[in-house]
This record gives C-alpha cells, structure tokens and sequence, in this order.
C-alpha cells in the first residue's frame, strides 16, 4: 500500500457556535483517488477548504492535518503559503475563485511557473499551453492571451483545473472538478487526473456528488453527511455492499443510465 | 424588521497595530476637541520670552514672536485634522459619484471624466496642488479647495474600475432582469460591495491629506499667520533653525497622525477582505498575485 | 397564438482579436407550459443562447421574441414590467447572489416583482423551503451556505419572481443526486401548473430524460439533433449525440473509465444530418 501523503485525523469545524464537521478522519495516499461524496451541505467543501486554512475567521477549526510530517492546522500564514500551491494545489467548486479577473490565462499559468519552477518565459509558456491543451481548452496558444470571463463555464472550470497543476503539486484537493463538464470533456480530465496518480504519484481528493464520477475513478470512497462520515472503504465495497442506510439511498437515487456502458475500459 | 450588520471579526484578531493608529487618532480627536479648554497659554499672545527652551513652564518651548509652541500644537489639531477629514470626505463623495457614474453609464459621460482625471493626474500632486492653490489666492480654504481638486481622481478612477468590474456580474443583472432600474442597481447591488476597498483607500488617505495641507501651509499657500496650523508652524521655524522645537514638534504630530491612519487603513483592507480572495488563487498556484491592476486596492469586492 | 418564446437563425458572437461566433444560426420554439432542455459539449454555446434570450448578449443577427415581441436589450433603461417574467438562473450560483445582501432580501426583490406584476405574493421562507432549505437560514448571507445551497437560493429567488418563461443555466449541476430530483421537479411542477416554459440547459443527459418534454443537442453553436427527449434517449441519431449517451460514467463501483475521447473530435459530430432533427 502506498505511503500516506495527507493525513486527515479527528478534524472538527464549527461556524461560531454551529458545528459543520463532526470528527472526520481521511488518508490520502501517494497515487490514488480518494472520493469524497455527500449531500449537498453536508461539509466536503469545508474540510478541503481547511487543509489549505482558507476558512473564513469566523470558523474554528480543531483536530490533526498532517502533510508528511508537518501540521497544517494552526500553522502560520507564511509557513502555509509556502505548501499552497506548491505542494497541495486546489481546485475550487466556484471556478471565478481561483482565477484572477483582471490578468490574462497565460499570466497567470506562468508567473508561478516561473518563480517555482524556475523555468524562462519561453519554456513557461510552452507548458501552459501544453497543460491548458491536456484539460482540452480548445486553441490553448490563443487561450493564453484572454481574460477568464471569455470562456465559458466549464472552459474556466478547466483552466482552474490547468491552474491548479502548474506547479507540480503533490496532493490536489479538487472540489466538483468536472460539475460544470459535459461527459465527453469530463472523461478527458477523470483520464488526466488518473494518469497524474499514475505517472507522478500525486495523491487526489475528489470531492463530487456524482457517483458515476466516483465509481469511475476512486480508489477509496468517503461518504459525508452532516458533517459526519457515514461511510468509508474501497470503492468496491461503498458501491457494491454499502453498509450505511444513507449511501443505500444515495445510490437508489441515482438516475439510471441506459444499460450499461459498452465503451467503458477497465482502469485495472 | 431589520437587524444590524455585525462584521464577523474575532476581537484576537484585531492587530495591535491597528489599535496603536485607532488610539492616536482618537487622542488626536478629543484633543482637537478639546484643546481650547485645557492649554496652558492663549496659543497667539505674545506675551512670553521669544525662542524659550522646552522647559518646565513652556513644555515644548517657545517661538520666535514668544508664543508658546504646545498650546499652538494643541489648538492646531483642531485646524488640521478636520479640514484633512473635511477634504477627504468631500474627494471620496464627489470621486465615487462621479467614477460610478462613469462606469456604469459609460459613453460619452466616461470618456469626458477620464480625460478629466487623465489631466489632473498628469501632474505631479503637489505641484498641481500648489498652482491651484496659487491661483485662488492664498488662504486656508482655498488650500482645501486646491487639495480637492488634485484628490478626487484617484476615487474617480478607483470606483470606475470597481464598477466596471462589478457591472457584468451575474447577480447585478439578475437584479435588473427583475427590473431595477440602474439607479437602484447601482445603489444597491454595486455601490455596498465596492464600499470596502474605497473606503481603506479614504483612510490612507487621510494621512496624505494631513501632508498636502501642511505642505501648503508650509509654503504659505494655506494657513495664514497667525493661525496655528502644523504646516505654517514648521515654515515659520525656518527662519530660527537652531530653534530645534518650533519645528521638530509640529513635524512629530504630522508624523503620528499619518502613520495612525496608515495603520488603521491596513488592518481595515483585511478585515474588509474576509475571505481573502488571494489566498484562494495562491491556493490555485503558488503565491498571490504579483500583478495587481490599479483596479483592486484589496482583492476582488465580489469575491465572497 | 404565437408560441411563448421563438428563437429565429440566432447568432450570438463576441468581438475580440478574431470574432468568436458562439452561436452560428439556431432556431428554438417553446411552448407554454413545457419544458426544453438545451444540451451539449462545454462550450458550445449554450450559456451564450441563454444570455441572448433573456437581452444580456446582443444578437449579431437572428431574432428572439417573447410572446411575438423582440426582447429588449438590457440596457440603461429599467426593464419594462411585462418583461420581468422572464427570468435566469445563472450558471454560476456563486456570482450569482449579492454577497452583501441577506438571502431573504434577495429573494424578497424576486417576490417584489412578481407582486408588481400582479401575481401572487408569497415570503423567502416559503421558497427556502419550497427548494430543501432551512427557513432559519434566511437571515444569513451568500458566503455563509455550500455550493449547492447557494445554487437552490439562487433558483429560489428566480421562481419568486414567478416567472412565465425561465431560463435556467446548469440550475442543478452543483447537487447531489437526490437534491436534483428534488429541485427539477419542483421547477418543472411549478412550470406545469402556472403554465410557464422552461429552457433547461444541462451537460447532464441524464437529468434532461426526467424533465424535459423535448430536446436539443447543441455542437459548436449548431443544432444537431432535437425532439422528443425519450426519443433522443432511447435512440439517438446523430454521432455526437449518441457519444454523449456513451461517456455517461454510471455508479457501478466497477472503476471503468468511460473512454478517453480522442485527440481530435470525430469530423462526423459537425455533420449535419437532416433526420436528427425536430424527432417526434
Ligand atoms: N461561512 C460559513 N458560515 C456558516 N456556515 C457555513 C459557512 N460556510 C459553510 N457553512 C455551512 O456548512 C455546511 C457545510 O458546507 P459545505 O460548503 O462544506 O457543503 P458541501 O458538502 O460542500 O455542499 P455542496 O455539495 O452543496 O457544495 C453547510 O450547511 C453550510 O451552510
Ligand atoms: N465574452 C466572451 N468573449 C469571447 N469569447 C467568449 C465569451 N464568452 C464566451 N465565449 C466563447 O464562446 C463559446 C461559447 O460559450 P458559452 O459560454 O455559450 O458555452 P457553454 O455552452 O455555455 O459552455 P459550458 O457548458 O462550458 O458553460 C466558448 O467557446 C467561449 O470560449
Ligand atoms: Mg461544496
Ligand atoms: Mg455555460
């Protein structure tokens, strides 16, 4: 079993007085997808958003992140800055939020390239053009030099997602990547996303309501509700002898498809 | 029923910074106040020894006529530091109504503003500052005046940019398609989420203004003799250099007033910024934004 | 009678360094009381057709008329009264509310409409409710609920207004399943029983089944198949329609992948193939 990259212990979040997260405990590991599923406001947002302690001041936070050795929680503005990006990388559920209005794609894809990386204008271009093209944004050299409210929605959704991976991050935290996706686009990034667990290793929270999504790509499945997590183990065991009432429900919810799917190819 | 808006602010977080500048300013404030009442000697009588050291009867000294220098820094708090405020508001009122306006209309209506601040702003402040000044003739007010002048454009450009920002957002014009009309929208949906960023722009303001009144004061463009303004008190000093205190002191409460204010309009630009909207591109990539447009003194206003 | 909304050759483009044509001639008729789901790739113009219905995008050339007459371009004047029925849900329900502004007072300005108009009044809570929300929310403000509950606020304060043409962009993408079925069928109900049409955009064709009466499947700003949407599901024509139907991912927990599109899309998605359209 792959080593553990975040490791995600007794975590508890609370708005003022009004709890949101009951004790949550997930592990990341090197390489492999971990989904995150659950009703809407049932608090996926929240934790993902606490690894990276982008809370609001109004929310407490208590328990144990750990990013190898370190402890996220609590730790100083500077010292967090230092792993934002660089070392977990985010993938927000409002896409606007991670992309500055006012700079170009192509600015914003290669300034942090250039600082972190160390890479010249030139070869920072070159990538960004060549990550905007893995997240299929149609003409990505032309892409680079408009604005983020000349795309569409799901364009942005993807050069958040182009964004989130400049810089080599070992954990991605990526909340509702694909919701604003069609399912031809959609199964181009679940086919970027396993191939980055694949070849970098790089440890994956998916956080979606879409258990199609889920059964296609996680490895291991949490389910979340009300802040608690109802449900947790592989994927084969959440979706095919779930044990919680509610994953139960959630399943039977799901609107079915039509037949099964011929063209599907087994990731193992 | 209609409840006040608390600003969801822990009273930990609050930096000591921004307490020092809030404690300075309101010192400065119940002094200007007060002065009057309390000051040792009527701060234009003539009546004591010229160029006396600080001392134990005349605690800052005196100056070169034989007034004495902390009743005349003590009563000019209550010359400078209300027509700094005065200027401010007067720059931050007429800056926003107008660049609101401008972006929102758009049109012929921006195209004359812009030009307008185009031109002022062309200009280095102070010079423009000081041939208005020039030109009106020399007094305290016109100094105001002149100093209204060469400061509303930064609020002019500053909201224009917000609101050109904010026009195009989808919950602006879901508000016109349930049929506001612009005033309302621009009112309403516009003008409460751009408050914040020009109002921290208004208090690091404020030190500047305190600066350019004193600035003409001190050139004999404003306060004239014998007001006992901060500025005309330094300028007078001049003429007595080895007088140290006539200047020294009145340049220490230009210096504290400024710097109150500069701390105070720091911490305001975080707290106004609650979920620091940096933080999340940074979060997206590496660090915050190097590039910052002159649009946004403080993250985005829209970001929630 | 002329029909609700009826969209003629639209085309919708944005001017820039090369004029990008988002929506290249597309003709649309909704009916009242029924419901059109608008589908397709990302990017092919969906968002824009919805903006150039409701006047926030200027048609390059085409018309778009509501009940017979041009719908006026969002401009510096107060929109006239008869329009405010017509009503968006945006795509992105995070700049789609004022963060400033409690949501019981957004939902209000939607409830004021309506009452302007003469419909009937109704209270914030209600709505709240009405789409899976705690009324005891109502005095909070946007930044203070999840994706998915700023998105219901959002169609919340859209009904109230209650409007008899309702445009609604991805209204439901950030919801879980349940939730989902939930809100479409309160929007579709509400559509039914006030008589009301819907434009229903979705990339979800799974959703479009249960609450679109009919379909249009959109690529690169072009119709390519459209008509009853059991149809459409059961037996799509058009390649493209038929590739969206395949890639749908379903919850079998056998970690299949649906297949990685190819590098270029098939030449045959832009064809235009005359059957594919008006399906009954
Ligand atoms: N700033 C806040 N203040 C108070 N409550 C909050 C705040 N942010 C979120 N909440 C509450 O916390 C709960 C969890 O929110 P969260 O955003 O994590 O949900 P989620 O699981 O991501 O849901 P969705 O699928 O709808 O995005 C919600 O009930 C929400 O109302
Ligand atoms: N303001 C703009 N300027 C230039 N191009 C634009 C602008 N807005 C949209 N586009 C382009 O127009 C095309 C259609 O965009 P639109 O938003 O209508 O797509 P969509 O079908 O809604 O996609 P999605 O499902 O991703 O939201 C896209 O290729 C987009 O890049
Ligand atoms: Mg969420
Ligand atoms: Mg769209």
């Amino acid at each position: 079993m792959s080593a553990t990259v975040l490791a995600i212990d007794g975590l508890r979040i609370a708005f003022g007085s009004t709890p949101v997260v009951h004790d949550v405990t997930l592990d990341l590991r090197a390489g492999r997808v971990q989904g995150l599923a659950g009703e809407s406001g049932s608090g996926k947002t929240v934790t993902a958003m606490s690894v990276l302690g982008l809370l609001p001041r109004t929310a407490s936070v208590s328990g144990s992140i750990r990013l190898g050795t370190t402890e996220l929680v609590g730790l100083r503005r500077k010292q967090l800055n230092e792993v934002r990006g660089r070392r977990i990388a985010m993938v927000f559920q409002d896409p606007s939020a991670s992309l500055h209005p006012q700079l170009t794609v192509g600015h914003q894809l290669t300034d942090h390239m250039r600082r972190h990386l160390r890479l010249d204008r030139r070869a920072a271009k070159a990538r960004a053009a060549e990550l905007l093209d893995r997240v299929r944004v149609p003409d990505p050299e032309g892409a680079l030099h408009r604005y983020p409210h000349q795309f569409s929605g799901g364009q942005r959704q993807r050069i958040a997602i182009a964004v989130a991976l400049a810089c080599d991050p070992d954990v991605l935290l990526a909340d509702e990547p694909t919701t604003a996706l069609d399912v031809t686009v959609q199964a181009g990034v679940l086919h970027l996303l396993r191939n980055l667990a694949i070849e970098r290793d790089l440890a994956v929270l998916l956080v979606t309501h879409d258990l199609g999504v889920m059964s296609a790509i996680a490895d291991d499945v949490a389910v979340m509700r009300h802040g608690v997590v109802v449900e947790a183990g592989t994927r084969e065991q959440v979706f095919r002898s779930p044990a919680h009432e509610y994953t139960r429900t959630l399943l039977a919810a799901m609107p079915d498809g039509p037949g099964t799917n011929p063209e599907g190819t087994d990731v193992e | 029923m209609i409840r006040r808006r608390r600003l969801p602010i822990p009273r930990a977080w609050v930096s000591p910074l921004a307490i020092l500048g809030i404690v300075i300013a309101i010192a400065w404030v119940i002094v200007a106040i007060t002065a009057p009442l309390w000051v040792p000697y009527e701060p234009n009588a003539q009546g004591l020894p010229r160029l006396q050291e600080p001392g134990v009867d005349t605690l800052l000294g005196t100056d070169a006529v034989g007034r004495d220098v902390f009743s005349r820094l003590m009563t000019g708090a209550s010359v400078t530091i209300p027509l700094a405020l005065l200027l401010v508001a007067v720059s931050l009122v007429l800056g926003t109504v107008l660049g609101a306006v401008a972006g929102y209309f758009g049109g012929w209506i921006d195209e004359v503003l812009m030009r307008v601040t185009d031109l002022v702003m062309a200009f280095p402040t102070v010079i423009l500052a000081m041939v208005v000044a020039a030109s009106l003739g020399p007094s305290l007010f016109n100094a105001v005046l002149a100093a209204i002048v060469v400061s509303w454009p930064a609020y002019a450009r500053v909201t224009r940019s917000l609101v050109l920002g904010l026009r195009q957002q989808n919950y602006v014009l879901a508000g016109r398609l349930l049929g506001f009309s612009p005033l309302r929208s621009l009112l309403v949906d516009i003008l409460p989420n751009i408050a914040g960023p020009v109002v921290v722009l208004a208090t690091l303001d404020v030190g500047t203004a305190i600066l350019l009144l004193s600035g003409l004061s001190f050139l004999g463009l404003g306060a004239q003799p014998p007001t006992a303004e901060w500025g005309s008190m330094i300028s007078s000093a001049i003429q007595n250099f080895d007088a140290w205190w006539i200047g020294a002191f009145p340049g220490l409460a230009i210096l504290t007033v400024v710097l109150a204010f500069n701390f105070i309009g720091d911490s305001l630009r975080d707290v106004l910024d609650p979920v620091s909207s940096g933080e999340r591109q940074a979060a997206g990539v590496a660090t915050a934004p190097t590039a910052k447009s002159d649009a946004a003194p403080s993250g985005t206003a829209a970001a929630s | 009678m002329s029909a609700l909304l009826s969209i003629d050759d639209l085309v919708v483009e944005y001017a820039g360094r090369t004029t990008v044509r988002a929506v290249d001639g597309i003709g649309l008729t909704i009916e009242p009381g029924e419901v059109l789901a608008l589908v397709g790739e990302s990017g092919c113009g969906k968002s824009s057709t919805a903006r150039a219905v409701v006047g926030m995008e200027k048609p390059a050339s085409g018309t778009v008329d509501y009940r017979g007459e041009t719908v006026p371009p969002l401009g510096l004047r107060r929109r006239p009264q008869r329009f405010t029925a017509i009503q968006m849900v945006f795509q992105d329900p995070n700049s789609s509310l004022n963060p400033r502004k409690r949501v019981d007072a957004q939902i209000a300005d939607g409830i004021a409409a309506a009452r302007l108009r003469g419909a009937a009044g109704s209270t914030p809570q209600e709505w709240l409710e009405a789409v899976g929300l705690d009324a005891a929310m109502a005095s909070r403000f946007p930044h203070q609920f999840s994706g998915g509950q700023r998105q219901r606020i959002a169609i919340a304060r859209a009904l109230a207004a209650r409007p008899d043409l309702i445009v609604a962009d991805e209204p439901i993408s950030a919801l879980d399943a349940s939730s989902q079925a939930a809100v479409a069928g309160l929007m579709r109900q509400l559509c039914l029983d006030a008589g009301a049409g819907m434009l229903f955009i979705s990339h979800d064709l799974s959703v479009v089944r249960v609450i679109a009466d009919r379909t249009a499947v959109m690529y690169r700003g072009r119709i390519v198949e459209s008509g009853r949407s059991e149809t459409i599901w059961a037996d799509p024509v058009h390649p493209y329609t038929r590739a969206l139907l395949s890639a749908i991912p379903h919850p079998d927990g056998l970690g299949r992948m649906p297949a990685a599109p190819a590098a270029e899309a098939p030449a045959e998605w832009s064809a235009s193939i005359r059957e594919a359209l008006d399906r009954v």
